[in-house]
Parts: structure tokens; C-alpha cells; sequence
């Protein structure tokens, strides 16, 4: 068939903080993608193609953003395709900008994602009544509390669980130069003891609200020859609508469909085993074993033993999230892509204090909309 | 070896100054996907990758699109991805997702209700945040002083853009703007934005259109005449407009050489002004025998998000077998963002 083979060839993030009034939107893309350049080591004459995702642009009150960085992004004289697929659309960037390799479009490729959420109040601009349906009026926290109720309900995980990855993630974030909560002290008494938000949801088993931005260099197989890189074994996206009779939301048919769709196409026959990383999209502490489940990990129902045991943690059999996730910054269109980039580094062996020991295949994973779009990755240090 | 991918079918919801339907534009997609998929045989579980095009400014609202998905019926779930920007680069994306090999038909749609909100200001949201949008100049204002810098280069003259109006409202019967008007009747109107009038400006338009692509190799199967794409190229220029000479169009000159596009006996052209018109139509090098707009083009129905995927459908219907034909879709302010798509009948 005609699929080129892609590669990643530089990652390339910001700090991430609650307000990065140090710089300007365009500042803020250009920390991320200035870095991403270096770690591959090319100029913006080098690249081809500008792929750029944020999610709403209500969140920094311009439309279509991307039009007005043009020159900040290096776009200028280019192609520039903009990507928006809710809260998945840093990974579905990463995905878009894959594919103008696969399809022979390009040789080497610039994805950015960025969120400047200073610029307002996120959770509420996530929450504008849509027609016909009832306002949750309760931003992202009010909306999956009751999937996360119904988690703990269907698989009896004790309660306990959400606390745990909350505190893995925050002490994993303090190993991230880049993360936006760094806490190496936290403790899971200390997550029980934080303010309830949205039962059974603490402050501390809440994502952050962040200023920042992701950006990766792509090539094909020629660019990436002869360097250390992300090979890129299979992408994986799917959508399915917000709401109607008997959907789960808790497992939603979607993200199953989009990881066999990735195994199948990867060629991986036991994730557990053969995947020795993975970022997931996990906003509310909770997703973790709900994602374990739904990629198919393991079995539904035994998500929460995984990460019960320990097993998810830097050093466990699947470490989840070495980076701190999105559980440590979050700046919403580009924690998709911070997933896709922190997968590659793990494999390229760039992820510095919170690398896995010997990651040759990771999984890049991101989530939006009411559990409904989802976009993935897997990576790999050899080539398909 | 490059997968060939045509183009198969193409439906649109009435252009329409004002729709009663939601901003999600569910009510407009949902016959008009069922016309574009009943032309061809399909139904939504042959659709390998859905892509589509709309903008949440327009509908006032984040994730407006996301509730656009209701119009598909997408359980099971769908393989899918959204721009946000006019549903043409949503056709370059499903474009390049068959050229992967991964799947061998898609659906692109877009979308826009523009009657929802006040247009010009809402457009005046694309511009620098700190330093151009807080003085508020709308679309058809800066537009206008596009218009301007070309009159006072000798570029184009009133009478030029009245005629490219009178052209495009007597073109298409079934458009939003459709009458018979002499050149100097037009020149007789106000202006709304010196030196535009209002022939000058595309209407405000509710719409929605719909592109299935194929492989060449099922296309021929699925209907009678498919257009294949023989090559899609895009450019993007600096936001900054003191930074640009707004009287050329580099970007689309790049990216019709990019695509080759020669030898062309129809365009459809996405100006939503009528000096844009001219200046596009100098930029690609389109002589007089090329035939232009047959549709009406945007200055007689102007579905924002929808009308650049319209002018590839709209070409895409008229092409003649051995001819070819180019569609032409912008994007941002004074023609920032431009899309050459080439089609060629087998």
C-alpha cells in the first residue's frame, strides 16, 4: 500500500503554569516548538507543514487562532491545517500530522497544540448549554463524577484507588521539569484530606487548570534515518456521540474500538505485556483504571488492581503516566499532544528523571467531549 | 505508488439568509447527508472516515460540532476528525487520510449559521488579540481597504467588481441572490463600506455541504462520473496586513503552482468579495475563456464553513469529461489562507 512510515523526530514543551503571563500566545507556542526544533535538530526551513489543535477558541477569545500565529509558528508560506476534536485534540493533531507523512504529503511536519486557559475560566466556557439537553452548569468535574460513581459501583473498587494515582501522578509531576504541580511530599492521607469537589472527586484527584504548550517534529522515514526516533506503529481515532439510550460512558464503545483498531494495527497482541509505557488522559484520578479497562489492559472490572498494586508506577510492570499527566498540567488542547510527545520521549530515551528503564513501545493517549472522541498512538524505538 | 481519490458525490442545504434550526446544523446535514449518500447507494456504514469543517465563533458556543455529530447517527462509533476552519480543509485531511491507505471512501461536511450572530464582528475575533482586534475593524471593513489599495494601484475599477456582481447574481436560479441587474444599475446603489456596496459583499448565508470521496478504483463503481482530485495544495500568509500586499495573493499563487493547475476550463472561486474575485482570478492566471462561478460562487450564497467544500462540489458536478476544472476556498481576513484544489473528469 502507499503508507509511508513516520517517525517522531524532537518533542518540545513548555512550563507549564496556572498563568504564563510572561508571554503571549504566539510566545507561548514558540517556547514549545523553539524546544521541539532543538531536540531534533532542524530549523523551521526544514519543515513542510504546520499542524496546529487547541480546543474551544472561546477558551482565549480569538477565532481560529492559528490564522493570527501564523508567523509565530513558522506556518508563514505553508501549508497550516487547525485541528479541534474537544479535549482529544492534541493526540488527534499528532495523528493528522502523522498522516500527511503516511500519505506521502510531507516529508517532515511541525504539530503544536496549545491552551492559554489564564485567558479565561475554562471550566465554565466548557459548560454553555447546548440545545435541547439540560445544562450539567457544573464544568468538566460535575460531568464525570457520576461515570466515576458508576465505576466504583460496577467494579467495587475500594475507594482508596483514586487517591493512590492521584498521589503517583503528583510525585511522578515532581520528577518533570516542565509539570505545573510538582509535589513530591504528597501522601494519600493528604489527597483524602483535601476539600471534596464532586463526589467521590477530591482537590487533589483534580487536574490542573494550565497555561502551555506541546509541539513535535515528524519526518518520514528518510528524515528519520540514522537518528534516534519515535517510530510511529499505528494511530487509532473515534467518535461517538454525547448522549442516547444505553450508551456507556464509563467504557464508552469508542475508546474499545479505537484501542483494538491500535493493537490490531500495531501488531500487539497483549498490551499489558508488550507495551512498557503509557500516557494516558487521565483529567480526574479515577480515569486511570477506567482507561486500563477500556484500552483493554486488562479485564473490565480489574482495572483498579492494577493500579492497586502498584503496578502502574514508574518501575511497575506498566507505568502509567510517568510524567506526571494530566493530572500534573493541563492545559487542555495541548495535554493530548504532551500524552503523544511524552510517549516518544520514553521510547527515544529522553525523558530524563521520570524515563522508564528500557521503554521500546509506548502508548500516547487522549480523551474528549463527554467520553465520546478519542485519539491514540503507540511508538516504538524500532521500526515497524 | 499515490492513491488516486475522486470525488463521488456532493449535496448542500439550501443557501438561506436566515434557518430556524440550532447552530449545530443538524437540521440542515441530516438530508443533506441522506441526499449525498442516497445519490451514490451508500449508506453511513460504508464511510471509512468522516471529516468536517465549522467554527464554534460562528455557533457561539465550544464544541458546536461535537453536537453536529447527532445529524450522523455515529453508533458504532465512527472514525472521524473536525477542523476547525471552512469544510474544504477538512476535505484535504479526509484527501490525505485515503492517500494513507487506511480507509477508501470518506464524508466531508461542513457547516455554518451566520445569521446566528453578527458576522463582520464576529470575523473581527480572527485578528491579533493585542494589537489589531481591540480596534474592532470588521471583515467587510478591512476588505474594503483591500478594495481600495487595488483601485489606487489600477488594479481593478468599480466598474470591474460591479460586473463581477452582475455576473454572479444572474448565474444560478436556484441561489440565495439571484437577479438580472445591469453594470450601471449596481454602480447606482449605496455604499455600505466605500468602496464596497453591497453587490460587493457575499450575503449573510445559513448552510451546509456534503463531499463523499472515494478511491479512484470504487468510484467508478459508485457513479457515473467521478472528478478525480489530481492534486490539493494550501498556503497560509502572515496575519500581519500592514506586513502583506493586500492587492496580490502569494499564497494562492503557490499553491496553484504547487498544483499544477494549467490547462483549466472551469473555477469555482471562493471570493466573498468581488475585487477578491478579480485578484484571485489574476493570481491563478484564469483568461477569459475560463468559464467562472457557474454556481453563483459566494457572492450569491456564502455558507461560512461550508462554501470553499461548496465551490469543489460545485465544480466537481460540472465538470466535463477530458476537461479540468479548479475550486478555489479562503480563509481568514483579506484572503490570508488559500486552498487550490485541481479536478479532472476520466
Amino acid at each position: 500500500m502507499a503508507k509511508q512510515r513516520a517517525a517522531v523526530l524532537g518533542v518540545g514543551q513548555t512550563h507549564h503554569r496556572s498563568k504564563r503571563l510572561d508571554v503571549t500566545i504566539g510566545g507561548l507556542c514558540r517556547e514549545a516548538i523553539d524546544r521541539a526544533l532543538a531536540d531534533a535538530e532542524l530549523t523551521f526551513d526544514d519543515i513542510d507543514a504546520v499542524v496546529l489543535g487547541k480546543a474551544p477558541d472561546l477558551f482565549e477569545g480569538v477565532m481560529m487562532p492559528e490564522l493570527m500565529l501564523a508567523d509565530a509558528i513558522g506556518a508563514t508560506g505553508k501549508p497550516l491545517l487547525r485541528v479541534h476534536t474537544a479535549g482529544s485534540v492534541g493526540g488527534s493533531t499528532a495523528n493528522v500530522a502523522a498522516s500527511l507523512i503516511h500519505g506521502g504529503e510531507h516529508s517532515r511536519v511541525l504539530a503544536v497544540a496549545f491552551e492559554k486557559q489564564s485567558e479565561s475560566n475554562a471550566m465554565w466556557a466548557l459548560s454553555i448549554a447546548v440545545p435541547f439537553h439540560m445544562p450539567v452548569g457544573a464544568g468538566a468535574g460535575g460531568y464525570f463524577a457520576p461515570h466515576v460513581r458508576s465505576y466504583i459501583r460496577r467494579s467495587g473498587a475500594p475507594k482508596h484507588v483514586g487517591a493512590l494515582v492521584a498521589v503517583k501522578d503528583r510525585r511522578n509531576g515532581a520528577k518533570n521539569q516542565y509539570a505545573h504541580l510538582r509535589q513530591p511530599d504528597i501522601t494519600l492521607e493528604s489527597v483524602q484530606a483535601s476539600a471534596m469537589l464532586w463526589d467521590p472527586i477530591r482537590y487533589d484527584e483534580t487536574c490542573p487548570s494550565s497555561d502551555g504548550a506541546c509541539a513535535i517534529v515528524l519526518g518520514d522515514e528518510n528524515a528519520a534515518q540514522g537518528r534516534t526516533a519515535a517510530w510511529i506503529h499505528a494511530t487509532a481515532m473515534r467518535t461517538e456521540p454525547t448522549t442516547f439510550a444505553g450508551r456507556d460512558q464509563v467504557n464508552p464503545q469508542a475508546g474499545k474500538d479505537a484501542a483494538a483498531a491500535l493493537w490490531r494495527d500495531a501488531g500487539i497482541t497483549d498490551p499489558l505485556s508488550q507495551v512498557d509505557a503509557a500516557e494516558l488522559y487521565v483529567p480526574f484520578s479515577w480515569f486511570e483504571p477506567m482507561w486500563l479497562e477500556n484500552l483493554g489492559f486488562v479485564e473490565e472490572g480489574q482495572g483498579w488492581k492494577l493500579t492497586e498494586s502498584g503496578e502502574t508506577e514508574i518501575g511497575g510492570r506498566l507505568p502509567i503516566n510517568p510524567s506526571g499527566g494530566v493530572m500534573s498540567s493541563n492545559p487542555i488542547g495541548a495535554s493530548g499532544m504532551l500524552r503523544f510527545g511524552e510517549a516518544a520521549m520514553q521510547v527515544m530515551g529522553r525523558a530524563g528523571e521520570h524515563q522508564v528503564d528500557g521503554a521500546r513501545i509506548a502508548v500516547g493517549h487522549a480523551y474528549g467531549g463527554g467520553s465520546q472522541y478519542f485519539s491514540m498512538w503507540v511508538v516504538g524505538a524500532e521500526k515497524p | 505508488m499515490s492513491i488516486d481519490v475522486s470525488i463521488v458525490s456532493f449535496a448542500q442545504a439550501p443557501n438561506v439568509r436566515e434557518t430556524h434550526g440550532t447552530t449545530n446544523g443538524v437540521e440542515m446535514l441530516v438530508p443533506t447527508m441522506k441526499e449525498a449518500l442516497d445519490r451514490i447507494g451508500l449508506s453511513k456504514k460504508d464511510i471509512g472516515f468522516w471529516c468536517s469543517g465549522s467554527s464554534d465563533y460562528l455557533a457561539g458556543r465550544a464544541f458546536s460540532f461535537i453536537a453536529a455529530v447527532d445529524a450522523i447517527g455515529a453508533f458504532p462509533p465512527i472514525h472521524e476528525s473536525h477542523v476547525e476552519a471552512d469544510a474544504a480543509w477538512a476535505l484535504y485531511e479526509a484527501w490525505v487520510k485515503i492517500r494513507t491507505g487506511e480507509v477508501d471512501t470518506a464524508l466531508v461536511y461542513g457547516f455554518g449559521k451566520s445569521s446566528a450572530g453578527q458576522l463582520r464582528r464576529v470575523l473581527a475575533l480572527q485578528l491579533d488579540p493585542y494589537t489589531v482586534g481591540p480596534l474592532w475593524p470588521d471583515a467587510v471593513s478591512i476588505a474594503g481597504l483591500q478594495a481600495r489599495l487595488g483601485l489606487d494601484a489600477g488594479l481593478w475599477t468599480e466598474r470591474d467588481m460591479a460586473e463581477v456582481a452582475a455576473r454572479s447574481r444572474a448565474a444560478n436560479p436556484a441561489a440565495q441572490i439571484y437577479e438580472q441587474v445591469t453594470v450601471d444599475e449596481l454602480l447606482g446603489r449605496p455604499y455600505v463600506a466605500d468602496p464596497l456596496r453591497k453587490h460587493d459583499c457575499a450575503p449573510i448565508t445559513d448552510g451546509a455541504a456534503v463531499v463523499v470521496l472515494a478511491t479512484a478504483d470504487r468510484a467508478k463503481d459508485l457513479c457515473e462520473q467521478p472528478a478525480r482530485i489530481t492534486s490539493i495544495q494550501h498556503r497560509v500568509e502572515s496575519a500581519s496586513l500592514g506586513a502583506r500586499d493586500l492587492t496580490a495573493s502569494p499564497s494562492t499563487v503557490a499553491a496553484a503552482k504547487a498544483a499544477n493547475a494549467d490547462g483549466i476550463a472551469l473555477a469555482e472561486l471562493h471570493a466573498p468579495f468581488t475585487h477578491q474575485e478579480i485578484l484571485l482570478r489574476q493570481a491563478l492566471g484564469l483568461g477569459d475563456e475560463v468559464v467562472l462561478n457557474p454556481s453563483g460562487g459566494p457572492l450569491a450564497g456564502n455558507p461560512m464553513f461550508a462554501a470553499g467544500l461548496a465551490r469543489i462540489g460545485e465544480a466537481a458536478t460540472r465538470l466535463k469529461p477530458g476537461e479540468r476544472a479548479l475550486a478555489h476556498a479562503t480563509s481568514g481576513p483579506a484572503l490570508q489562507q488559500n486552498l487550490v484544489c485541481v479536478l479532472e473528469a476520466d
